[in-house]
């Protein structure tokens, strides 16, 4: 059996040795996605354009604007000096959020009245309007809360008055900045991988049907057991080299940790690669041109990315598509690989997600050899 | 460029198309399951985080706040753990995201000095969700925190003026719930239009050379422009449909408000779709084999199309040399239309700026994919 499956090994490396074309396209595009999505996806929100209107012009008023002009996550690019510019600068899109601080403000602070400020926000991006909405408040809180602390303090000494605070401290473990990108950087690592690996192998047997050599290597005595592993064996191979590859990009260009055990990693990205390839192999069993197999990839790798919790909480999806995710090798490769870069955590943690990816692959190598046999017939 | 010949050509392609029912059946299907999918998967909203709460003290006030934890609807306690190793590998199995660890010494603090920390344990693996989270953890706390100064002063038997926090009243325009449906689902059909494009087009005139036919096509009188424009016709037809179903699915089954105006609507979904399908085009001709064609349209366009386009990551955000390389990503464009004709109502007047790009953008890609046909026949 192995006399019959190293020709066919030796076959697909030196076709891949001879094919300049392939071997670019897994090194270089590989990389600057990497870099370019590494960057592109990002979910903090930082400098939001922020457009002013101080009716009020007090003392209290000009405090609490420095707190927003003073603050990284807003960048001030319009005070307006009536209702009607704020209006037009957030219908231009010239500014996300508005401030807008009535007459009276300072006033009613004094008083202890409660005093208010109006804030417009952009919706469109509703992600962006949410967090800056926080942020917002988080300001006005701490605003509203060193204000109420001065006068007590004042008070204090007259009547005898204690102020409360319970504070909440943050903790933020594996990420102590919270950087967006420790959090995205993985899972490129792991959509480039599946995306790469899927595609290869899908293309590889539907091209020799297509070609027509498969007639040629099935009249040889080669089973269909042997020619798929001599088939998957290859790009077992290239599959390992990328990861290697997208993971040295993660690590050295942009600083991603690495706590964890590399074994671990290792044998993770082993039972990713297994059900990748398994995919990929499926894909190209109920494919007979390489036209079908382009389109099955596509309707099979989107979901694959958006239902993987690469962006978007698995949590947050209706049940059915969380149903969905389970068969999701990629769901379980992110998991695995944020656990052991970031989380530093084991086997004892990750064997649900191992256990998943070896019943994917088991299962999916198993159809596509049944379904391989099938299409000889 | 004659008519009649043109129309021979878009009657062969729409032949062709339909003896492979198959790949029209994918064409017509993706933008519906794409949409379902994608509109249901991609949501940024956050409910029923689990909370793992560590209570150090077991006092009432201790449980008086963690009370309020098992109220909001923001979160949902996942364990009450007992020892800080439990709590440990709560979060490393990922079984909760947010630890609450309330102090020994928290109501002795809080009665003799009148300050208390608490301290949250973030999963910062998900810088996202861990921001969140502690946004609606401090609101809490706060909450907490200003409801025993209150007791306080009432015992006392003092009004509670002086605590009355500063209020912010805000007011969101275009997406008034802030819905992330409304945000993402006018985005996403930019984006599965961009994929389908380019998918519909990119195999036609790969598919000629492999099969040998591309001799054939040659020997007769038809010209490369006749060629170019009779095989996209057919798919045009075959995008509007897409388009249209798309955009029937975003405004009826997803409500998404539509307040602009369907003309404006159907200009800017013309003038995208030629690019997109001229963009299939010339990476057919460009690319000879299929197997490259389909490798390359799957890398410049999958990704980048959910990345780069600015559908759910802002482009303003990115680094500026990414920001500039956005320009290229032709379904940016499209995303800033229909989401501005969608949320904002905006008419032609309003985006010509972006209209102008993809006027630019498809002029240049026709006359790039002559050109090259032209080089390859030589």
């Amino acid at each position: 059996m192995f006399a019959r499956i190293m020709p066919i090994v030796i076959k697909e490396l030196l076709e891949l040795r001879r094919d300049k074309a392939a071997r670019f396209l897994l090194v270089v595009p590989p990389i600057l996605q990497m870099l370019i999505f590494g960057y592109a996806a990002t979910f903090e929100v930082h400098h939001v354009s922020t457009a002013i209107l101080d009716l009020d012009h007090s003392q209290e008023s000009r405090e609490l604007i420095a707190r927003f002009t003073s603050s990284s996550r807003f960048d001030v690019v319009e005070v307006a000096q009536s209702q009607h510019q704020i209006n037009a600068a957030i219908d231009a899109s010239d500014a996300a959020v508005a401030i807008v601080i009535h007459a009276g403000f300072a006033d009613a602070l004094r008083k202890g009245q409660g005093a208010s400020i109006a804030v417009i926000v952009d919706g469109t991006n509703s992600n962006t309007a949410l967090i800056a909405l926080g942020y917002i408040n988080t300001i006005a809180t701490g605003f509203a809360q060193d204000y109420a602390a001065n006068l007590m303090q004042r008070e204090q000494g007259a009547r005898g008055m204690r102020q409360v605070q319970v504070t909440l401290e943050q903790r933020p473990w594996f990420n102590p900045d919270l950087n967006g990108r420790w959090f995205f950087v993985p899972g490129v690592i792991g959509t480039l991988t599946l995306i790469i690996v899927v595609n290869l192998t899908a293309f590889a047997i539907v091209r020799e049907r297509e070609v027509g050599t498969l007639e040629q290597i099935m009249v040889s005595p080669i089973r269909p057991v042997e020619f798929i592993v001599g088939k998957t064996v290859p790009f077992f191979l290239v599959g390992l080299g990328e990861v290697a590859l997208v993971v040295s990009v993660g690590l050295l260009w942009f600083r991603i940790p690495f706590v964890g055990n590399p074994l671990v990693m290792l044998l993770g990205t082993t039972l990713f690669l297994l059900s990748t390839l398994a995919v990929g192999l499926l894909i190209s069993t109920v494919c007979s041109t390489q036209q079908q197999a382009f389109s099955t990839n596509f309707f099979v790798l989107s979901p694959f990315f958006i239902l993987s919790g690469f962006a978007f909480p698995i949590a947050s999806m209706p049940q059915v598509l969380q149903w969905f995710t389970y068969i999701n090798p990629l769901r379980y490769y992110l998991v695995v690989i944020r656990g052991t870069l970031l989380k530093g955590v084991g086997v004892s943690v990750l064997w649900p997600d191992f256990a998943a990816m070896a019943i994917l692959a088991v299962v999916l190598l198993t159809l596509s050899i049944l379904r391989f046999r099938k299409t000889l017939e | 460029m004659r008519l009649r010949r043109l129309k021979a050509m878009a009657v062969k392609e729409v032949l062709q198309i339909w003896r492979d029912p198959r790949s029209l059946m994918i064409a017509l299907l993706l933008p519906f399951t794409q949409m379902f999918m994608f509109g249901y998967g991609v949501n940024l909203y956050l409910k029923h985080i689990p909370v793992c709460t560590f209570d150090r003290e077991g006092s009432q006030a201790s449980q008086d706040l963690l009370k309020r934890f098992q109220a909001s609807l923001y979160f949902a306690i996942a364990e009450n753990v007992t020892t800080y190793p439990q709590l440990v590998a709560a979060i490393d199995r990922a079984d909760c995201r947010l630890g609450i660890i309330v102090p020994p010494d928290f109501s002795e603090r809080l009665n003799d000095t009148g300050t208390a920390p608490v301290q949250a344990i973030l999963d910062g693996t998900d810088d996202n969700t861990a921001n969140i989270a502690f946004g609606y953890a401090a609101a809490v706390v706060i909450s907490y925190s200003n409801t025993v100064q209150m007791a306080q002063l009432d015992r006392q038997g003092r009004t509670l003026q002086v605590v009355q926090p500063l209020q912010v009243q805000s007011r969101v325009w275009f997406n008034e719930d802030l819905e992330s449906r409304n945000f993402i689902i006018p985005g996403l059909v930019a984006v599965i239009m961009a994929l389908v494009g380019a998918q519909l087009t990119s195999l036609t005139i790969s598919r000629e050379w492999e099969r040998g036919t591309m001799e054939l096509l040659v020997s007769t009188p038809v010209t490369a422009g006749e060629v170019m424009f009779g095989k996209l016709i057919p798919y045009l037809l075959l995008g509007w449909l897409d388009a249209a179903f798309c955009l029937i699915i975003a405004a009826l089954w997803f409500a998404v408000p539509f307040r602009g105006t369907l003309g404006a609507l159907f200009l800017t979904t013309t003038l995208f779709l030629a690019v997109v399908l001229s963009i299939g085009y010339l990476l057919s001709v460009l690319i000879r084999s299929q197997i490259g064609a389909s490798q390359i349209a799957l890398v410049v366009t999958l990704l980048p199309a959910m990345l780069l386009s600015g559908y759910v990551f802002p482009i303003d955000q990115m680094p500026t040399f990414i920001q500039k390389l956005t320009y290229l990503m032709y379904a940016r464009y499209y995303v800033t239309i229909i989401k501005a004709i969608f949320l904002k109502g905006s008419g032609i007047a309003e985006l010509w700026a972006p209209m102008l790009f993809l006027v630019v953008y498809a002029l240049a890609v026709v006359l790039l994919a002559a050109r090259a046909f032209r080089k390859r026949l030589a």
